[in-house]
């Protein structure tokens, strides 16, 4: 599904570089669930971005679902963020003057879904992350777990190929935590391919594959026995 | 088309209501600048139509010519030779210059504005008394009050008929009385009273109280023998008057053995001249209420553009988001100037609104009275020019903030603080 060869990436501090990714190679294969980890400044959420194409690498290889990501333009990336990503943010991200239902309905408008089809299909969604019934609410008449349902919900709606979660439980209390691991599981349950940026080992025990990164450099990659969430729910 | 697309408004309407009061008073610059455009430009139409009233009937391509004293020996005559016209004149000066559309010779009882005294039993007014043809009527209309104005019959059989001004009817007639039908006398011959006029107050060629009779009636009951006073001359409109003027003067010169380089033998009046003088004011100050307009509103669009920027920085992370799920640069770029047509448009469209309920309330106001404005309002192509203008500069304006929107980099806006 993910197939990255010798990705680089620095970043210009005024007249310094600062070398971020050192050679990256890494592939994910369909239905795996992956959390990447490391201490801040090891690269990780650089890699998230590199992946979610909000970011291009200064070299390396990246294909994705077979079809290479290079040369991009916003107007393309943007098309392809659409079809191919869907983005579980710490802090949510909703858009704070749409309900819930709209919240999630937003990829789909920009995928040009009919409006009909769009409200059933995000209904659909709320339903299956248990909150069919908060659908007109507003992002802040809820709690910080169903905020970050709603947005896994969007996430979700455009059946993207891959779900690219950047500390999604890093708001959340730790029961509210699980709830939400608890979820992300039954999607991968699913057969959709998950990649989780966390520093929580907990978390990272959740998924399937632990991938340590490390100044730049991923220094363990490992399948581990997952830890089913639903045990501490 | 995306221009039907219900969410697309439905995005704006979210976006610009989120915030009720910063959209107020971003679009309060717009509607003052509104306001004062279409005041300004009503305004200016009213004064136009002021004018306009004020000349209404007198033709505004037309001359007066008369005769007066020379001022330049000449052929063996000495200076100071008192020119008088023959009505020949008339007819002569009509069939060679082909421009002339109409020529009224006309005849004063007396001197120039002298007054005759007309009377009727017992009753007397000191009027002017005009010997004239049906034609004046096409270069200075008279508005009757009752009865008609001279006809061609009259000219032709000398009838004895007068049409009287309001002004002679007053200091002749009780209140309510009859007129037309009567009979008033003048030099001691009588005449019928076949029409009243009242006389316009603004241009006044004809003098406060005035009679006027047949040309040709004048002539036999006063003796005037060919003798003709001056001519009222209209001009077809493609043809400049002083043309006209000149080519008349020529003929007259030449007829009446008058010095060319005589300037003061023949006198005449352009009243094309005072025409254009008005409409060039009014020209000028049309164009600068425009002008004046269109830079208040650039000010006001300006403003809206200004708060947009804000906006759109307060909206970074919103704005991060949305192309993170997918927005397209273009996509976000043309939510952000619709945003800032819509809030021109409608702001536009509520100026526009109070401002022609004021010009209609002005519009009543003055109606009838002394300040020359008459139906202050603004009109269709003007509307029509002011709102397009207003869009256009939005959509430009609109541009900047939506250029900044698009600069925003998703994972800059992304970024957890």
């Amino acid at each position: 599904m993910i197939e990255i060869k010798n990705l680089h990436k620095s970043y210009k501090m005024g007249s310094n570089s600062l070398h971020v990714l050192k050679g990256i190679d890494f592939s994910v294969a369909e239905g795996e669930l992956v959390a990447i980890m490391g201490s801040s400044g090891s690269g990780k959420s650089t890699l998230l971005n590199i992946l979610g194409m909000l970011d291009t690498a200064d070299s390396g290889d990246y294909v994705l679902d077979g079809v290479p990501i290079e040369n991009l333009n916003e107007t393309k990336a943007a098309q392809y963020r659409n079809k191919f990503l869907g983005f579980i943010f710490q802090s949510f991200n909703l858009i704070n003057y749409k309900s819930a239902m709209e919240n999630v309905a937003l990829p789909l408008y920009y995928q040009k879904v009919n409006r009909k089809e769009r409200q059933e299909k995000a209904l659909n969604y709320l339903e299956r992350v248990g909150l069919k019934q908060w659908a007109t609410h507003l992002p802040s008449e809820l709690s910080g777990g169903q905020k970050q349902r709603v947005a896994i919900a969007r996430a979700m709606a455009a059946e993207p190929k891959v779900l690219l979660a950047d500390e999604p439980t890093g708001a959340l209390d730790s029961k509210t935590s699980y709830e939400v691991m608890d979820l992300i599981q039954k999607i991968n349950d699913d057969g959709n391919t998950i990649l989780v940026v966390t520093h929580e080992e907990d978390i990272a025990e959740m998924c399937k594959r632990i991938v340590h990164l490390k100044d730049g450099v991923i220094v363990e990659d490992k399948k581990v026995e997952q830890v089913r969430a639903s045990a501490y729910v | 088309m995306w221009i039907f697309d219900r969410d697309l408004w439905g995005e704006i309407l979210a976006t610009l209501g989120k915030n009720i009061t910063r959209t107020f008073l971003t679009m309060i610059g717009v509607i003052l600048a509104m306001l004062i455009l279409i005041l300004l430009l009503g305004g200016s139409n009213g004064l136009s139509n002021g004018f306009n009233k004020i000349f209404e009937g007198t033709a505004s391509n037309s001359l007066f010519v008369w005769s007066q004293r020379t001022s330049e020996p000449y052929k063996g005559f000495e200076r100071g030779r008192r020119i008088r016209f023959k009505i020949e004149d008339a007819a002569i000066i009509k069939k060679q210059i082909p421009e002339i559309d109409v020529l009224a010779p006309r005849i004063e009882l007396g001197s120039h504005r002298d007054v005759v005294t007309v009377y009727r039993k017992g009753r007397k007014s000191g009027s002017t008394v005009y010997g004239d043809y049906p034609e004046i009527d096409n270069i200075t209309k008279k508005k009757l009050v009752e009865g008609r104005f001279l006809n061609q019959t009259d000219i032709e059989s000398s009838k004895k008929v007068c049409v009287i001004g309001e002004e002679t009817f007053k200091l002749l007639f009780d209140k309510g009385e009859t007129a037309v039908g009567q009979d008033i006398r003048i030099n001691g011959v009588f005449f019928k009273v076949v029409g009243i006029y009242k006389p316009n107050n603004n241009i006044n060629i004809d003098g406060e109280n005035a009679v006027f009779i047949p040309f040709t009636t004048f002539q036999k009951a006063f003796n005037s023998g060919d003798r003709m006073g001056w001519m009222a001359i209209a001009v077809n409109e493609d043809t400049k008057v002083p043309v006209v003027e000149s080519k008349i003067k020529k003929i007259l010169k030449a007829k009446y053995d008058i010095s060319p380089k005589d300037e003061r033998a023949i006198g005449s009046f352009d009243m094309s001249e005072v025409f254009n003088g008005i409409s060039a004011f009014t020209t000028v100050l049309k164009g600068f209420s425009f002008f004046v307009g269109i830079f208040t509103l650039l000010a006001g669009v300006i403003a809206i553009s200004n708060i947009l920027l804000i906006t759109v920085k307060e909206r970074t992370k919103e704005i991060g988001v949305r192309r993170a799920l997918g927005a397209t640069p273009k996509v976000v770029k043309r939510q952000i100037v619709l945003e800032a047509i819509v809030l021109t448009t409608f702001a536009g469209l509520i100026g526009f609104s109070i401002s022609v309920g004021a010009l209609g309330l002005i519009g009543i106001a003055l109606n009838g009275g002394d300040i020359p404005i008459e139906n202050p309002m603004i009109n269709i192509p003007q509307f029509t020019v002011s709102f397009l203008l207003m869009v256009a500069l939005s959509t430009l304006i609109g541009l900047i903030p939506a250029n900044r929107a698009v600069k925003i980099k998703p994972i800059e806006a992304l970024r957890e603080e």
